[in-house]
């Protein structure tokens, strides 16, 4: 771990001035992943900014019925939130699928979009990454890359995004807000995360100094008809081989508007909107479901040991797929737990 | 045939050592002061500077769960958490769960049940029982695995583990599969 | 040694304490954290060391460019193999009691790379976070040498195999050839051929390997407090290296936080913190960090051929099983994986081999129930296979194939239960609700399997001593160098401790882990309990003569003239087994006898005569139901009975926990580890925590344990055969037999996870 110095800031303008003011800087929200980097010398700031005080934990309704998650509430506090597992239960039960309990305490949504890969050759320092240095090579490409991704892959990166609670964001289309040196944005949810292509070092679409302020979910929370499927190699404490997040708004058996994502199997939660077109307006049926993720894994290319991911990513969709379509009533937030396949 | 290699920091060196400083810890109901930089963790903190060393280093990755405490409460990984950035906060080890001449109810039922065998990832094992305790949302026998998955037993005492905490949960009783609570005998094993 | 007397097993009394489920000694200060293990002895003015572990696989080091670490205020020395001192030159001094034949490695010896993520250097600080942060800045130049190979399967394509030679304490070579195996094979109706691998596997546990080196400020006088499995073998390894005497190497290990073999070899984070310590004059800690145990020993990766075939009957004609597994380029290590087949079955055509090929990874190790794991996984299966393809259930098929002698020494059992542990397992589970055939059994949209295998361990043991020591207050110390790993020897010297001087537990303590005790092995084999506890037993009962002569000195003694063999001890009291009136109170003995302490020390070792006579072997059945979600590939193991039989059970509450940790390891076997190695940089890759899979607690269901009673006075004194192991075998093979009965798919080559299933 090289050595830093740290401030804590008071407010995001703050803190934005702080890290502009350091060369080498890094925010520090809850430290799961940053402090993690770090020992491994794959991160290695010279100075944090402490996020912990900044007034952006609150989870607040917003006028046009949508919730606004503030950056800094815990993955823990946003899952068990009463709101979130009304109206959006497709989020709770994802968070809850992803990391432990300690984790989910101190990771906050904001740090859990700014996640990097776990594959394997990114956090070896003795290892090719052009993640972590680029121009190195992709030592995955021919390497242990069961882990990596068969979706939108390059050359250059064949990692994937790890995020669970990321899948189900891009699923319920969220908007970023984020606040740097040159004022706020928003950024749509597809738009945060990017693909390797030459440049993988970049894993989304931040500019420097910028920081996550909030995360907005419109009001459509698909609270009737939604499921989050993830395979892994644990029944917890595991990283997605691959995941489905899906939010269905059915009237009887036909699907009105379908919403679904993956994780685990590309650089960013992947969503194919024209698969959702498929479904919509059609009756839920086990065909149209086969049909839809041969759609979503046609462009898919697999690796040495990950190439099951295909097969496993098309039968995970007809299962999620199947699985939200047959909601009856929605499930009480604890559901997952006895649900894992 | 043969080719270099260096083995090299990625990126700069810091331009000088972050100086200690004076940090103040609230621990078992205790303000402890010490200097520390920036760079020490909380579970680093606890071990090494205060002695504190019930609290257990499995990994320093947040991948085992023995360095879980209790912050205000609720349960975190120590080997995660800047010592620095916890001033202000209650912080609640094993130590102060209870010692060896005033056990806890789970440290108790921990031994009851012969819930581990090594001993290391214990203190954390208890510390995450109490944080899931402390949230109220485990009931069942699935939802109290589930959610004491964050703390890896390498020894497998994981039915053990389950027992322990659900008599503590349940008071003595245990839910059974048909959703009733009933009390179970302490030690399934016949003696011979 | 004195003749230690045989503990009558039959008779139970209420005072009896052997036998019972007591709780652990050491609980309580386990469950408060106040348990020590080896990097939480702060002792005053410690320095740190952080390893620098080699990122190549094989080659030199050109350059090690220290000179701006040595700058950073508050770095005290960067060692490497440029300035460690002159150590001893022989391997033989380099060989610790574990030892396999071949040369051992030394740490910062030469500029030599034998295997990625070999210490290097060590970088020594006055804290932890400067030592990491100075380790971090350490340059290091190196020649790659390409030519490497850490590819077990194409070292075996290359002819590179080669016959396991001896050399390794314990390690048995395949049986001789019985019959003729080819010809049995051809002419039987039944045949079952098939090769089965499992991957590397590494030790994981959850305490990092460290050591805190105190510096006594006396010369070389050292107090090593180690992470190790034997106190002694740390010793004897330190002070031959470092030409130190037992006084100056004075080994502490009080505490170990689980081990599983990765701590019967002195690992190399002891000779870097003593090293440092030697020549900084200064107490130093050195701990690994969870990436760098992956650079340790692990289970080797093995590939097995099996050949089996049998009647229509379902009798066995023919048996062949072939293993070929890796070991470093520097080291033979041996396990012992084909013999168990050849014990398990009868069979008049057999053919047993076992190879080794060499590749640039560390020398493999010891890992729970070592070589046993790897050969009980592929014979349980291919039986199962055998038994599908001969039309028998997979239970009888076993029945049908009992052996009451040790085919591969051609001798009688000390005892064999394991009839019974199958009629108890089988009951228990409820075996004969199964349906036999594949696809057969469902609930809801799961496929459920229902498997079973079977497996034998040695019941060893090993020259133990021990010491006995009674205050005038009455409390009694048992102490011995031995260790605790988790096993519960604690509690089982106090439960031997207080039934044979008849003392309440609450009035005896046991001492273990320090080097000045009274020697014993390395903890190990599961010979533990018996070596141990037959040397407590042996000592109290020593201390017993001695207090009875001291009975005797009294006057008006009412044992006068009697002899030791017609004493008992029972409730604090000496008292003659004839007439039990005839009694003193030990407490009246040592106030009238003036001494402060009455001391004996004593010890146990193997009967010889016995061991040539009979085959010494615990035993276990193990049944194990899966779901399986066919379209998903995800198995859950829902519940497993196992049933074993190894001799008499000291504790069960103990020895219950010893067999449910060895079912969670055959289930991780089974659907989880794998250490994954990068052939093209010689590397494994998912060296950490989060991406070598162990189960959570939500991936671990109902596990049944019988201790199926058996007596054997053929043993050692207590009768006990060990649990550290048995518990875990058959486990990984009744898995992947219940995956086939689930889904008819035969999975060869562990772990079972999702992609092979598909």
């Amino acid at each position: 771990m090289n050595s830093f110095t740290l401030t804590q800031a008071a407010a995001a303008d703050e803190a934005v001035r702080d890290f502009a003011g350091h060369a080498g800087a890094a925010y520090l929200g809850g430290g799961t992943n940053l402090i993690d980097l770090m020992k491994e010398n794959v991160a290695r700031p010279t100075h944090l900014t402490s996020l912990g005080h900044l007034p952006l934990g609150d989870i607040s309704s917003l006028p046009e019925g949508g919730l606004r998650l503030g950056a800094l509430a815990t993955n823990a506090d946003t899952a068990w939130h009463p709101e979130v597992e009304k109206r959006y239960p497709l989020l709770s039960q994802t968070i809850l699928a992803g990391a432990t309990p300690q984790l989910r305490n101190m990771a906050t949504d904001g740090g859990n979009l700014l996640q990097r890969t776990r594959c394997y050759y990114f956090s070896d320092l003795a290892t090719p990454c052009n993640k972590r240095e680029p121009g190195s090579g992709c030592a995955a490409l021919h390497g242990q890359n069961r882990v990596c991704g068969v979706l939108g892959t390059s050359e250059s990166c064949i990692a994937t995004h790890p995020s669970d609670m990321c899948v189900a964001l891009a699923a319920l289309e969220a908007v970023v807000r984020v606040q740097g040196p040159d004022g706020e944005r928003s950024i749509k949810f597809e738009d945060f995360h990017r693909l390797p292509g030459n440049t993988p070092q970049f894993d989304n679409t931040l500019k420097a100094g910028e920081l996550v302020t909030a995360i907005d979910l419109p009001a459509q929370g698909y609270a009737s008809n939604f499921t989050y499927l993830k395979l892994r190699d644990r029944s917890s404490y595991a990283f997605a081989l691959v995941s489905v997040a899906v939010g269905l708004e059915m009237e009887g058996n036909t699907i009105k508007k379908a919403r679904f994502a993956l994780g685990g199997v590309a650089h960013k939660p992947w969503r194919d909107p024209a698969a959702e077109q498929l479904l919509e307006g059609q009756p839920a049926s086990p065909d149209l479901f086969r049909q839809v993720a041969a759609k979503v894994f046609a462009s898919a290319k697999g690796y040495e040991f990950n190439s099951f991911k295909i097969e496993l990513g098309k039968r995970a969709i007809v299962r999620a797929l199947k699985q939200a379509t047959e909601m009856s009533q929605p499930l009480d937030s604890n559901a997952f737990l006895n649900s894992n396949p | 045939m043969s080719s270099p290699f260096i083995q090299a920091p990625l990126g700069p060196p810091a331009p000088a050592l972050a100086p200690a400083q004076a940090v103040t810890l609230h621990i078992n109901g205790e303000d402890r002061t010490i200097q520390l930089a920036p760079w020490t963790s909380l579970l680093d903190a606890l071990r090494e500077y205060l002695d504190l060393t019930g609290t257990k280093k499995g990994c320093d990755h947040g991948q085992c769960g023995a360095c879980t405490v209790l912050v205000d409460g609720k349960r975190i990984n120590s080997c995660l958490a800047l010592a620095t950035v916890y001033q202000g906060k209650q912080i609640t080890t094993i130590e102060g769960i209870g010692g060896e001449d005033n056990l806890s109810p789970l440290q108790q039922a921990f031994i009851d049940h012969d819930a581990f065998q090594c001993g290391y990832c214990t203190p954390g094992q208890i510390c995450s029982a109490q944080g899931l305790i402390n949230e109220g949302r485990a009931k069942t026998a699935d939802e109290v695995r589930e959610l004491m998955s964050g703390n890896l037993c390498r020894c497998g005492a994981y039915t053990n583990i389950l027992s322990a905490v659900m008599e503590v949960l349940h008071d003595g009783q245990v839910v059974v599969d048909n959703g009733t609570l009933v009390t179970i005998p302490m030690q399934p094993t016949k003696a011979i | 040694m004195s003749q230690t007397i045989a503990t009558p097993p039959t008779i139970r009394l209420d005072s009896d304490v052997i036998g019972r489920p007591v709780s652990r000694t050491d609980g309580a200060a386990k469950v408060s954290g106040a348990a020590k293990y080896a990097a939480e002895y702060n002792v005053p003015n410690l320095w740190h060391g952080y390893i620098v572990s080699s990122p190549i696989a094989k080659g030199k080091i050109t350059k090690i460019d220290a000179a701006a670490v040595l700058a950073i205020p508050g770095v005290q020395q960067v060692f490497s193999h440029e300035n460690v001192p002159s150590l001893a030159w022989f391997d033989r001094s380099y060989k610790d009691d574990i030892a396999p034949g071949g040369s051992p490695f030394r740490p910062l010896h030469n500029a030599d790379v034998l295997f990625s993520m070999q210490p290097v250097a060590l970088v020594v600080a006055e804290t932890f976070e400067l030592a990491r942060y100075a380790a971090s800045v350490l340059r290091i130049e190196y020649a790659v040498d390409e030519d490497f190979n850490t590819d077990l399967e194409k070292a075996r394509a290359a002819g590179k195999g080669f016959d396991a030679p001896k050399g390794k304490p314990g390690f048995l070579p395949p049986p001789k050839p019985k019959g003729d195996a080819d010809k049995a094979f051809k002419a039987a109706p039944h045949q079952v051929e098939a090769a089965y691998t499992h991957h590397t596997q590494h030790h994981n546990p959850m305490e990092m390997f460290a050591s805190t080196v105190e510096w006594l400020g006396d010369g070389k006088k050292l107090k090593i407090y180690d992470k190790t499995q034997g106190a002694g073998n740390t010793q004897q390894y330190i002070s031959k290296i470092f030409g130190l005497s037992k006084e100056e190497a004075w080994v502490i290990s009080k505490y170990t936080g689980g081990a599983f073999g990765s701590g019967l070899r002195p690992q190399y984070q002891s000779f870097l913190a003593v090293l440092a310590a030697l020549e900084l004059a200064h107490s130093v800690r050195v701990s690994m960090t969870r990436q760098q145990m992956f650079s340790m020993g692990h289970r080797a990766h093995t590939i097995q051929d099996l050949k089996l075939a049998a009647d229509d009957q379902g009798y066995l004609q023919a048996l062949e099983h072939h293993a070929f597994a890796e070991t470093s380029q520097f080291e033979n290590e041996t396990e012992t994986v084909v013999n168990w087949s050849g014990i398990l079955y009868k069979c008049a055509n057999t053919k047993f081999s076992y190879e080794l090929a060499k590749v640039d990874v560390n020398t493999p190790a010891d890992m729970r129930a070592p070589g046993a794991a790897t050969g009980s996984f592929a014979i349980e299966c291919a039986i199962d296979e055998l038994a599908y393809k001969a039309g028998v259930d997979p239970l009888e098929f076993r029945r049908l194939n009992y052996t009451y002698r040790d085919p591969t020494e051609d001798k009688p059992f000390s005892s064999k239960r394991l009839l019974d542990c199958y009629q108890e397992g089988a009951t228990r589970f409820g075996w004969d609700q199964r349906t036999p055939e594949p696809r057969s059994m469902r609930e809801g949209n799961m496929l459920v399997g229902w498997g079973m295998a079977t497996g034998c361990w040695d019941a060893a043991m090993q020259k133990t001593a021990a010491k006995a020591s009674l205050t005038a207050a009455g409390h009694l110390t048992v102490s011995s160098a031995t260790n605790d790993i988790g096993t519960g020897t604690y509690t089982i010297m106090t439960q031997v401790a207080a039934q044979t001087l008849g003392l309440p537990m609450a009035d005896v303590t046991a001492v273990l882990g320090d080097t000045t005790l009274p020697p014993a092995p390395v903890q190990g084999g599961s010979w533990t309990a018996a070596s141990t506890g037959s040397a407590v037993q042996a000592a109290c009962q020593e201390l017993g003569k001695k207090l009875l002569k001291l009975a005797q000195k009294m006057a008006d003694s009412p044992l006068k003239g009697i002899a030791f063999e017609d004493v008992q001890f029972v409730d604090g009291h000496l008292r003659a087994n004839e007439d039990i009136d005839r009694s003193v109170a030990i407490a009246d003995v040592l106030a009238t006898s003036g001494e402060a302490t009455v001391e004996a020390e004593s010890g146990a070792e193997p009967n010889p005569v016995n061991m040539l006579k009979y085959s010494m072997h615990s035993h276990n059945a193990v049944f194990v139901e899966v779901k399986v979600d066919e379209d998903l590939g995800t198995v859950h193991v829902t519940r497993v009975v196992n049933a074993v039989a190894a001799g008499r059970v000291l504790n069960p509450k103990t020895a219950r926990s010893q067999v449910l940790g060895g079912t969670v390891w055959g289930i991780s076997m089974a659907l989880m580890e794998e250490t994954f190695l990068d052939n093209n940089l010689g590397r494994y890759m998912n060296h950490n925590y989060a991406e070598y899979h162990v189960p959570v607690n939500a991936d671990i269901h109902k596990i049944d344990v019988i201790l199926v009673e058996e007596e054997d006075d053929h043993l050692n004194p207590l009768g006990v055969k060990g649990i550290g192991e048995i518990g875990m075998l058959g486990v990984a093979a009744a898995v992947a037999n219940a995956v086939y009965h689930a889904t008819g798919k035969r999975v060869r080559d562990l772990p079972l996870t999702i992609d092979k299933l598909l």
